[in-house]
């Protein structure tokens, strides 16, 4: 076991955990976060992307000790009244449809929008390749960036 | 970044190439002339011990059949995605791009998926970390990933290289990352991302040379003079 500190969701916290456990299970299992999802455990649908140092990390396979140090967030700390860009925009356009694999959706868009204000739908597609959908919502996903990059400038008003 | 501290350690190397230029001169009479080269740049003359075009030719066919295996052409793609598999095929699903420094774009950046290591199990990422500063491990990338593809600006393509095409492409600077002879030889002696060539992972084969022989036949190909093949 071993002893690892970070910030997660702007609070510091300290886990004891096997250096190698997958930071989702530590999110879900020991900190009780469970709005990153578990897909397919193999860095490959996107449902389990958090935020390390701002990098949209698949954290079914990263191991927890690489956490030390540094900042992550979830889901959960996207904003606490839903006021991110985001979260509005994917509020006001009813994204999801069964919701699983949305939280991952989201923060790979947050991570996008972090980097690039105002998306093309070619930046849309490099960013979000990696998160997969099985009902297929990815029009609206679409839309939904747009929509957060125009709230995010101040233009948040009804489309 | 990284690659500039890797070059600037290289240059205090107890290597070969590093001795007094006169002291590197050793003739060679049978069959043999003694070639003499500048490593631009440098400031350093590095002699070829005894030029052998033939030997130093047949010395990088024997180091291409690692250069062009597909542990070294995934990550050296001819396009601006990175290749997996035994076959080169495109990177699963995703539409990977390799951006600007060559660690991707937004929120798919290679290093978000493949770790410092390995990762245990079939189709898993494999990973890799950065190197060993004077032998200790990198305290400003302590267990990050450096997997990644060339830069944007230097993508040293190896994917679809004629053996002729790849040797004059690692010897030119403007094309192989800034490299002199000597740093090469450190990169593929000292560089996780090479190394793991030979510790893949389950399910990935090894180049057909081990890492030690590979390492002899770039040196040999640069000690006889650095011919090409043609």
């Amino acid at each position: 076991m071993a002893h690892i500190m970070f910030t997660l969701n702007d609070r510091s916290v300290t886990v004891d955990a096997e250096p190698e456990k997958p930071l989702l299970w530590v999110l879900r299992e020991d900190l009780g976060l469970t709005g990153t999802k578990y897909g397919c455990g193999m860095a490959i649908c996107g449902c389990c992307v958090i935020h390390l140092n701002g990098d949209a990390i698949r954290s079914c396979v990263t191991p927890v000790a690489r956490a030390e140090g540094k900042t992550l967030a979830t889901i959960e700390g996207l904003s606490r009244d839903l006021s991110h860009p985001v979260q509005r925009a994917w509020l006001e356009l009813q994204v999801p449809q069964c919701g699983y694999c949305q939280p991952g959706q989201m923060m790979s868009a947050a991570c996008l929008l972090a980097q690039k204000a105002d998306p093309t739908d070619a930046d849309i597609d490099d960013a979000l390749s990696g998160n997969l959908c099985r009902c297929g919502t990815y029009p609206r996903i679409r839309r939904a960036i747009h929509r957060a990059a125009d709230i995010a400038v101040g233009k948040g008003g009804p489309q | 970044m990284h690659l500039e501290r890797i070059m600037a350690k290289s240059s205090n190397l107890p290597d070969t190439y590093q001795r007094s230029p006169i002291m590197r001169i050793k003739l060679s009479f049978i069959g043999s002339l003694v070639g003499i080269a500048l490593i631009g740049g440098s400031g350093k003359a590095v002699v070829a011990q005894s030029r052998n075009d033939a030997d130093a030719r047949a010395a990088f066919m024997e180091a291409f059949k690692v250069f062009s295996h597909a542990r070294c052409v995934n990550c050296h793609p001819a396009g601006n995605a990175p290749l997996q598999g035994e076959d080169s095929r495109p990177h699963a699903s995703l539409r990977l791009r390799r951006g600007a420094d060559g660690h991707g774009v937004f929120a798919i950046k290679c290093g978000n998926c493949h770790q410092a290591q390995n990762q245990s199990g079939l189709h898993m990422p494999p990973g890799a970390p950065y190197p060993l500063i004077d032998g200790a491990e990198d305290q400003a990338h302590q267990g990050e990933p450096r997997w990644h593809l060339p830069s944007a600006a230097t993508p040293m393509v190896f994917e679809r290289r004629t053996p002729g095409q790849l040797c004059r492409q690692l010897l030119d600077k403007t094309k192989n990352g800034g490299l002199t002879p000597e740093q090469l030889v450190h990169h593929v002696n000292n560089d996780p991302l090479v190394l793991w060539g030979w510790n893949a992972g389950e399910g990935r084969s090894a180049p057909p040379l081990s890492h030690a022989e590979f390492v002899r036949k770039v040196e040999e190909w640069l000690d006889k003079g650095r011919a090409c093949p043609r």
